[in-house]
């Protein structure tokens, strides 16, 4: 009893040591590290490798970004988070940003108070089936039982396309990736349906992939990005213009091959304002004139990350598709530099 | 008469026929199948049938076992080696063995630490478990090993358990010296100690009454329950601002009227030396120390903790916590005084009244809410507590259980000695009620250690996280799946079924013949 209220009076004192609450920006600079929240792991996007080394996609984001504000791509603190802990995770603020295969929607926007910084990858959900089901279209799914991951925005969008499309299914709730596809590979549904590009890695890796095919419908918008709390905008800022960097320098041309010489100064000046050499962006950002030549230092441009993680020489194998820059017909756009 | 005559008849045995064996049908393995086996024309049915599952289950498993690819460095690999056949890909076991066991963060060169650690845990262990066999001496590297287990696994500076333990044994010193106090100084005492307390009770109080404030604003924004919530810790607040100073002026003058009887003048002196020293000197002196003679180990942030180790760490933990709290809990339950039998009672049946996954999420994400952003109040302390919160509710309702089975003579016959109530409890009514608890209390420690795994569902990457998470997601082991699982069982079988034998063997070296 005594203990219960010693305790209880220790945690009232730990309570009542709260911190001024200053800008992300300088808690970052103070802290050395950038705490970034990611997925517990998903192939190609976010894992920690053989060596405990968090590899991926959205992995390139929170380092490219501590490299900006720090120099440093490896001052992350990486935070693993579930489906159902990363939103309360970046609204406490125990991490200052969320790169998580999280797609953009309105109510998170809004009502949830985040703010998306931009779209780092445009995905879709679509269904895969046997190919001994002899099914070529969705709306041939009539009373089809369907593995679906719990929690997540393609659950939705599942039961919309179906009650849309008048037809009934089945669903057999699953927590994570690997299970779906275990039961989907006993039998256990019909159809699995998640996002394209996670459907697409699956297959890859199956016994035998030519077995199985991924339905032409694909029902959903999925806009993946990074995002940030609402309420301070120049931390948004940071983490909006250091993809739109990564964007701009494939656009470009900056590599990381040629990016010390790229920085040297020449004679487009998009690129000097990108990398510092003219203006004074970096300063805009409160960062310092290099940051997004550090950022490009950690792993490329958007086109080599992409690439190096999840792109068709890997085991992920996906193609560029809506992904690819907008002056090759993609979706992946970046504001000027100016 | 007979005409029958030895002379008569042309055989006579004169010796005992030599026993014949049993027929072919009544010994040896046919018997003992035929009484076993196919004793009748149902279990003749059901033993078939079991052969037959038992063989397709043979049929399947054993050429994936046998066929199992131990050396690959992804699941591609493994899948050419097997080049078609069935086969176990054992290879994420050899590949991953290091994140299964100790998580995926902690450094390389430190997983000695907490296999030592494991080590000289089940040493400790050794005079607790096998009292009666070893030296109750050994009992005092027991009492060490916490200290020692802390500093391997968690690292920093070896001061930093030091200065503890030696602010743990001064406070022993204090309480024994008040204990010793003759009435005149400890009224003086109590005096002191009660303006004190009640001072820092209604200062406390006031910080907390304020930060319910501050909490009720911050999560007022919102629908229906979030101003439900506000609500209450509005009320809350205003009770906490309108009771703080009576509160403080009450319990101190509780604990300068109780100078006469000694005990809670004792109990409140020896916290407040042992909060005072761990407030503010422990970081100084340890850091002082440290300074004059370093030894360090690489210190290692809790969040990096993982695998098998971290269940280890909180089933241990929790299990050794929660015993001793859940005998408080059930001595409380049974008590006379209305107030702590309250307490105890609430804090029961509320806590086994939810479930342990939400206390969980309170403890990981709630909590995050109401302290301040910039607090760090380390993950695996806010788990330990409420696992064994969750725990030693259970384990008080099991004591109970045996409480309640002990006859009513026994308390009396205590009482009749002129036992006082601490020494009735511990030399009679605990070791009974014990003995008889222990199956149950087993059956918890059991269930306790196998829950530590539900930590993944917040992120933990405890050896259950690490497979869903960064095994089964990894590009190199996608979709992996019953060879992970199987080792995760096996590791857990070998503990839990040891601790099942260990209570077995307990309880035939405790029966005294009463059943």
């Amino acid at each position: 009893m005594k203990k219960t209220v010693f305790l209880g009076a220790l945690t009232v004192a730990g309570l009542a040591a709260s911190a001024a609450a200053a800008g992300t920006l300088d808690e970052v600079k103070a802290r050395g590290k950038m705490n970034c929240g990611v997925t517990t792991g998903v192939p190609g996007f976010a894992e920690p490798d053989a060596n405990g080394v968090w590899q991926g996609f959205d992995v390139a984001v929170c380092r490219a970004v501590a490299a900006a504000v720090l120099g440093d791509g490896n001052a992350v603190e990486f935070v693993p988070t579930t489906g159902k802990t990363r939103f309360t995770a970046l609204a406490s603020g125990e991490i200052d940003m969320l790169a998580r295969n999280t797609t953009w929607t309105f109510s998170r926007d809004v009502d949830l108070k985040f703010e998306f910084t931009g779209v780092n990858y445009y995905d879709g959900q679509g269904f895969m089936v046997p190919k001994d089901l002899g099914v070529s279209s969705a709306t041939e799914l009539d009373g089809a039982t369907v593995c679906i991951q719990t929690g997540t925005t393609t659950e939705l969008n599942l039961a919309d396309y179906f009650r849309s499309n008048n037809i009934s299914y089945e669903p057999v709730p699953i927590e994570t990736g690997a299970e779906a596809v275990q039961q989907y590979n006993a039998g256990a549904c019909d159809v699995y349906t998640t996002d394209a590009s996670a459907l697409a890695a699956q297959r890859a890796n199956f016994e035998d992939p030519s077995a199985h095919v991924i339905l032409p419908e694909i029902v959903s918008k999925e806009p993946l990005g990074p995002l940030v709390r609402h309420g301070d905008n120049e931390w948004g800022d940071i983490v909006r213009w250091t993809l739109n960097a990564m964007i701009t320098a494939e656009e470009l041309g900056v590599t990381s091959v040629n990016l010390d010489e790229m920085a040297a100064g020449s004679n487009n000046p998009e690129i000097n304002r990108l990398l510092g050499t003219e203006g004074d962006l970096g300063g805009m950002l409160g960062l310092s004139a290099t940051w997004a030549k550090d950022a490009l230092a950690v792993a490329g441009n958007y086109g080599e990350v992409f690439e190096k993680n999840i792109g068709e020489n890997t085991p992920i194998g996906l193609a560029r598709g809506l992904n690819a820059q907008w002056t090759n017909g993609g979706l992946i756009y970046s504001p000027p530099f100016r | 008469m007979s005409d029958t005559h030895a002379q008569t008849v042309a055989f006579v045995r004169d010796t005992e026929i030599p026993p014949a064996p049993p027929p072919a049908s009544e010994a040896g393995a046919v018997k003992w199948m035929r009484e076993n086996l196919f004793s009748g024309w149902f279990n003749t049915i059901l033993t078939v049938l079991a052969i037959f599952l038992i063989a397709r289950f043979v049929w399947f498993a054993f050429p994936w076992f046998y066929n199992g690819v131990w050396d690959a460095a992804s699941i591609r690999e493994c899948r050419d080696i097997l080049d078609g056949k069935t086969g176990a890909c054992f290879a994420v076991l050899v590949d991953r063995w290091d994140h299964l066991l100790f998580g995926f963060k902690y450094p390389a060169d430190g997983y000695w630490r907490p296999t030592l650690a494991f080590i000289l845990m089940l040493a400790a262990a050794m005079p607790v478990l096998f009292s009666k066999f070893l030296p109750r001496k050994l009992m005092i590297f027991t009492a060490l090993y916490p200290f020692i287990g802390f500093w391997l696994i968690w690292g920093g500076s070896l001061w930093v358990p030091l200065v503890v333990l030696a602010a743990i044994i001064v406070t022993a010193m204090i309480f024994r010296l008040v204990e010793g106090l003759e009435f005149g100084p400890r009224q003086i005492l109590a005096g002191i100690v009660g303006v004190l307390a009640g001072a820092g009770l209604a200062y406390l109080l006031y910080q907390g009454a304020t930060e319910l404030w501050f909490i009720s604003n911050s999560v007022s924004s919102g629908g229906l329950v979030a101003g439900l919530a506000a609500l209450i810790f509005k009320v809350l607040s205003v009770f906490t601002f309108v009771m703080f100073i009576p509160m403080g002026i009450f319990v101190g003058y509780a604990i300068f009227q109780s100078a006469e009887d000694g005990g809670l003048v004792t109990i409140v002196t020896a916290l407040f030396a042992i909060y005072v020293m761990l407030a503010y000197l422990l970081g100084p002196i340890s850091g002082a120390l440290n300074s004059v003679i370093p030894i360090e180990l690489q210190a290692v942030p809790s969040r990096d903790m993982g695998g098998y180790m971290l269940c280890l760490i909180l089933g241990t933990v929790c299990v050794s916590l929660s015993i001793p709290l859940g005998i408080v809990l059930a001595l409380g339950r049974q008590s006379n005084m209305p107030l702590i039998k309250g307490v105890c009672v609430v804090f029961i049946e509320f806590i086994r009244g939810v479930p342990l996954i939400t206390l969980l999420f309170v403890a990981n994400v709630m909590l995050a809410y109401f302290l301040p952003p910039q607090s760090n109040f380390d993950l695996i302390l806010r788990v330990i507590i409420m696992i064994t919160m969750f725990s030693s509710a259970y384990i008080a309702e099991v004591i109970r259980g045996g409480l309640a089975a002990l006859p009513k003579g026994q308390f009396e016959a205590a009482d009749s000695l002129g036992l006082n109530y601490t020494q009735a409890v511990r030399l009679i009514i605990l070791p009974q009620a014990l003995k008889i608890s222990i199956p149950g209390i087993v059956n918890v420690a059991v269930g306790l250690f196998k829950d530590t795994t539900l930590v993944s569902v917040i992120s933990m990457f405890d050896i259950v996280g690490m497979i869903r998470g960064p095994i089964q997601q990894s590009t190199d082991w996608i979709s992996i799946y019953w060879e992970v699982y199987l080792f995760a069982a096996l590791v857990f079988f070998v503990v839990c079924y040891s601790i099942s034998q260990y209570s077995q063997w307990l309880e035939r070296q405790l029966q005294t013949g009463h059943r």
